[in-house]
C-alpha cells in the first residue's frame, strides 16, 4: 500500500514536469518570432518610467522608434525591468534583446556586452533648489553637502575627484530630492538628464533646477548581446531618428519646464561603428 | 581570473577597509543593544506593570519594524528634516546614526534573548534570593541575570550573527561599508559579476563561522549545571 501510494505520485510529479516543459517550451518559440524584449529602467521619470501599464521617457521613445525601424510595431514590444546592475546578465542570457537604460558605454562592459550607438551623450551634472544661486558648477561645491546613488558612476566621480565634498549615499535618487526638498543637502549629483527629469515630474515642477555644467560625458548605448545581428540596423535607426527631427522632439517633451538643454556641443551625437 | 585578480588590484584596499567598518558597527551595535536589551529584559520581569507594558511595547513595535526603514528614518527624518547633528564630522555622523538605527533594532532581540535565558533559571532562585531580604535589583543582578547570561549565551550569538549580516543595512543609511562598495564594483566592474558577489559572501562566512562555533563552545561550557 505504502510503496504504490509513493509510486502513484511519483508518477504524477513525473507527467506535471513534463506538461510543464512542455508548454513552457512552445510559449518560448512562439514569444520569440513576432515580439522584441526591450530593457528599459522602470523607475526613472523622463527616461524610462512605468506608469500604470504606460511606458514614458525618451529611452522608451528611442526605443519604440528603433523597434519600429527593425519592423516591430509598437505593440509587439515586450518592456522587460532592467535595474543597473541586472543589465549585462540580461542580455547575455537572451532574457531581453536590447536594453535602452541609461546604458553608458564602458569598456568593462564592453567584455561582457554590445554596444550600439550613442543615441545620447549625457554629462554628469548638479541639481540645486531653484533659489540657490550659490552653486555653478563642481568648482562651487566646497563645504556644501551632496547626494548621489550608492555605488553609482556619478558617486565615485565625486567622491574621487572632489575629496572636500560632504556626500551621502542614498539607494534611489527620489531619496535624494527628499533631502534636497528639506534642506538636509544642497545638491543632487547625477547625469544631467536624469536629474533634468527628475524635475520635471509634476510632483517636483518648479522646485529644483540643473545647473548646466556638465563635467563627464556619458555616452548612452544601445546593450546588445555580443553575438547579435542588429548592431547596424540599430545605428542607422538612431541617425534617422536624429535626423527626423523625432530626437529633438521627445527630448524636449521629456524634460519640459526644467530649462535643460542638453550638452550642445555634443547632441546630436554619430553612432559609432559596430565592432 | 586575471580580471578578478584586477578586482582585488583596484578594489582590494577598498573592500577591506569597507568590511572593517561593518566590524566597527558590529561591535559599538553589539555593545548598545546588550545594555539595552539588559535594561529592557530587566523591564519585562520586574514586578512594576507599567515598566513590564513598556518592555513589551518596545520589543513588539521594533521587533516587527524592518531594519531599513529604521535606518531610512534616521538619514531622511533625523538627519534630512530635524537636522539631528550626533557629530560634526560629516560622515561619522552618518555612522553614529547608523549605529544608533541598528542598537534600536537588536536591543528587542538582546532583550528576548536574555529573556529566554531567565526562564531556565528555576523560581525557586528568586524565591531564596528575596527570602535572604533581597529587593528586586539586588536579586536580579546578584542571582538572576548571572545564570540566565549563561542559559541565553546560544540565542545572543544568533542575534550578533543577524547583527554581523545586518550592518550591510547600514548603507541606506550613507555609511561607507561593504555592500555598498559591492554596488560600486557591480557597476565599474561588472566583467566579473558574479564573483563580486562570492568574494563579499567569503569575507562574512570568515567572520560568522568562527563566532557560531565560540558561541556554541561558550554555550555548552558555561551552561548551568541542575
Amino acid at each position: 500500500m505504502r510503496k504504490s501510494r509513493i509510486s502513484a505520485v511519483a508518477a504524477m510529479a513525473a507527467a506535471a514536469a513534463l506538461a510543464l516543459t512542455g508548454c513552457g517550451g512552445s510559449g518560448d518559440e512562439a514569444g520569440a518570432g513576432d515580439t522584441v524584449k526591450i530593457g528599459i529602467k522602470f523607475d526613472q521619470p523622463g527616461l524610462g518610467f512605468k506608469d500604470g501599464d504606460k511606458f514614458t521617457g525618451f529611452d522608451v521613445d528611442v526605443a519604440k522608434y528603433v523597434a519600429n525601424e527593425l519592423g516591430f510595431a509598437e505593440d509587439k514590444i515586450e518592456w522587460v525591468s532592467a535595474p543597473s546592475a541586472n543589465r549585462e546578465t540580461l542580455l547575455e542570457t537572451n532574457q531581453v534583446d536590447m536594453i535602452l537604460a541609461t546604458y553608458s558605454i564602458t569598456d568593462s562592459r564592453k567584455e561582457r556586452v554590445a554596444f550600439a550607438g550613442p543615441y545620447f551623450v549625457a554629462g554628469q551634472d548638479l541639481l540645486v533648489r531653484t533659489d540657490d544661486s550659490s552653486i555653478t558648477g563642481p568648482d562651487t561645491l566646497k563645504g556644501k553637502k551632496l547626494c548621489s546613488v550608492t555605488g553609482s558612476t556619478s558617486a565615485k566621480k565625486v567622491s574621487d575627484t572632489y575629496p572636500g565634498v560632504a556626500l551621502v549615499e542614498q539607494g534611489g535618487y527620489a531619496d535624494c530630492l527628499g533631502l534636497l526638498e528639506t534642506g538636509g543637502i544642497d545638491a543632487v549629483t547625477t547625469d544631467d538628464i536624469i536629474l533634468a527629469g527628475l524635475a520635471a515630474t509634476e510632483a517636483n515642477k518648479g522646485k529644483f533646477k540643473v545647473v548646466g555644467n556638465t563635467f563627464t560625458e556619458e555616452l548612452y548605448g544601445v546593450g546588445l548581446n555580443k553575438e547579435n545581428t542588429t548592431c547596424e540596423d540599430v545605428n542607422t535607426a538612431i541617425t534617422k531618428m536624429i535626423d527626423s527631427g523625432e530626437w529633438e522632439k521627445s527630448l524636449k517633451a521629456n524634460t519640459e519646464g526644467t530649462g535643460y538643454t542638453p550638452n550642445a556641443k555634443l547632441n546630436p551625437p554619430t553612432p559609432a561603428p559596430c565592432a | 581570473m586575471q580580471g578578478y585578480l584586477s578586482l582585488w588590484d583596484q578594489y582590494g584596499e577598498k573592500m577591506l577597509s569597507a568590511f572593517w567598518g561593518n566590524l566597527q558597527l558590529t561591535f559599538w551595535a553589539a555593545l548598545a543593544s546588550l545594555v539595552l536589551g539588559t535594561i529592557l529584559a530587566l523591564m519585562r520581569i520586574s514586578p512594576v506593570p507599567s515598566f513590564r507594558a513598556f518592555g513589551t511595547a518596545y520589543v513588539n513595535i521594533f521587533r516587527n519594524t524592518p531594519l531599513t526603514i529604521i535606518m531610512a528614518f534616521g538619514v531622511l527624518v533625523l538627519f534630512g528634516v530635524f537636522q539631528v547633528q550626533f557629530n560634526s564630522d560629516f560622515d561619522l555622523n552618518f555612522f553614529q546614526i547608523a549605529i544608533l538605527g541598528l542598537s534600536i533594532y537588536h536591543a528587542a532581540f538582546v532583550c528576548e534573548a536574555i529573556r529566554s535565558g531567565v526562564n531556565t533559571v528555576p523560581l525557586g532562585q528568586a524565591e531564596a534570593a528575596r527570602a535572604i531580604g533581597l529587593s528586586f535589583l539586588p536579586a536580579a543582578w546578584l542571582v538572576i541575570l548571572p545564570q540566565a547570561f549563561r542559559g541565553a549565551i546560544a540565542p545572543l550569538g544568533n542575534v550578533l550573527i543577524a547583527l554581523i549580516k545586518n550592518t550591510t543595512v547600514a548603507v541606506a543609511g550613507s555609511v561607507t561599508e561593504i555592500s555598498g562598495v559591492m554596488k560600486e564594483m557591480l557597476e565599474i566592474r561588472s566583467d566579473v559579476g558574479i564573483l563580486i558577489f562570492f568574494t563579499i559572501a567569503v569575507l562574512f562566512v570568515i567572520v560568522v563561522i568562527p563566532v557560531g562555533v565560540l558561541t556554541t563552545y561558550l554555550s555548552k561550557k558555561l551552561a548551568v549545571a541542575r
